[in-house]
């Protein structure tokens, strides 16, 4: 038997790992999984949260946050095409134009 | 209470085993299309999770849109720009040290905090087992502007992605 808790540990571990990569990443492709990372994290513990009081609303928002996410993708990798194409360089110490 | 099925606890380990470890290897490898397959199968192993908390539903979007259409997105990211990731550039930054720690804490912090909460330590009933039926209810009914929202809210981001990505005709 599996209680909540360590559900919500693992979704807190893989947020964690997410976040590292995040602060860590030079690699804009890289920054960008780790978010997806992050987001499935989220989910994991909506779903775990759910389960433990037995309701589906857990589940429907995490629909809805996988459809943000794969706008997210859409948005964000052609975003990055848009960079490569532009600076090419999609390390992101190198995009400082915006940098006083 | 359900009945208690040990298998269930095997299984949520070695997933558990699987996200941890391959989340791990998404953050630190150095080949960005190692990176991508890690991440695959950490996707794959989280939609595993879900079925283990009986949101089948959930566990094949999850399988449809992220293994199925957001990593092969990025993988033809990592193609498009391949002729720069063959320059083996350090993929970490000089904040890494700092950057652990402070994730460790969190993570500890995070932890502890779940742990203490003793509202989560029981395992509810199983949900009802046709909660797919009950998930496209509340979709019709209490959750609808959200998801009408949302459905414009995917196909403007699309329309834009492609205006994004196409090349400038002057």
């Amino acid at each position: 038997m599996v209680p909540v808790t360590a559900y919500l540990i693992l979704a807190a571990v893989l947020f964690g790992v997410g976040a590292l990569g995040v602060l860590i990443s030079r690699n804009l492709i890289i920054l960008f999984m780790s978010v997806e990372l992050m987001l499935n994290a989220a989910n994991l513990a909506l779903i775990a949260f759910a389960r433990a009081v037995n309701v589906v609303d857990g589940q429907v928002v995490v629909f809805l946050v996988l459809t943000v996410a794969a706008a997210e993708a859409a948005v964000g990798l052609s975003m990055i095409v848009t960079i490569v194409r532009n600076r090419e360089t999609i390390n992101v110490d190198r995009l400082n134009l915006l940098k006083w | 209470m359900i009945p208690v099925q040990p298998e269930v606890g095997v299984a949520f380990w070695m997933l558990a085993f699987v996200i941890i470890m391959s989340g791990a290897m998404v953050v630190s490898l150095r080949n960005i299309f190692h990176c991508a397959l890690c991440l695959i199968i950490c996707l794959s192993a989280v939609a595993g999770i879900f079925i283990l908390l009986e949101a089948e539903f959930l566990a094949a979007a999850q399988v449809l849109i992220y293994v199925g259409a957001v990593s092969i997105l990025i993988i033809f990211a990592v193609m498009l720009t391949s002729n720069l990731a063959v320059q083996k550039i350090v993929q970490t930054n000089e904040n890494a040290l700092v950057a652990f720690v402070i994730c460790l804490v969190f993570m500890g912090g995070t932890c502890a905090l779940v742990d203490a909460t003793h509202v989560w330590r029981y395992t509810a009933e199983a949900l009802p087992a046709n909660n797919t039926l009950e998930i496209g209810r509340q979709l019709m009914t209490d959750y609808m502007l959200p998801f009408e929202v949302v459905s414009i809210l995917l196909i403007a981001a699309l329309i834009g992605a492609i205006m994004l990505a196409r090349e400038e005709k002057t």
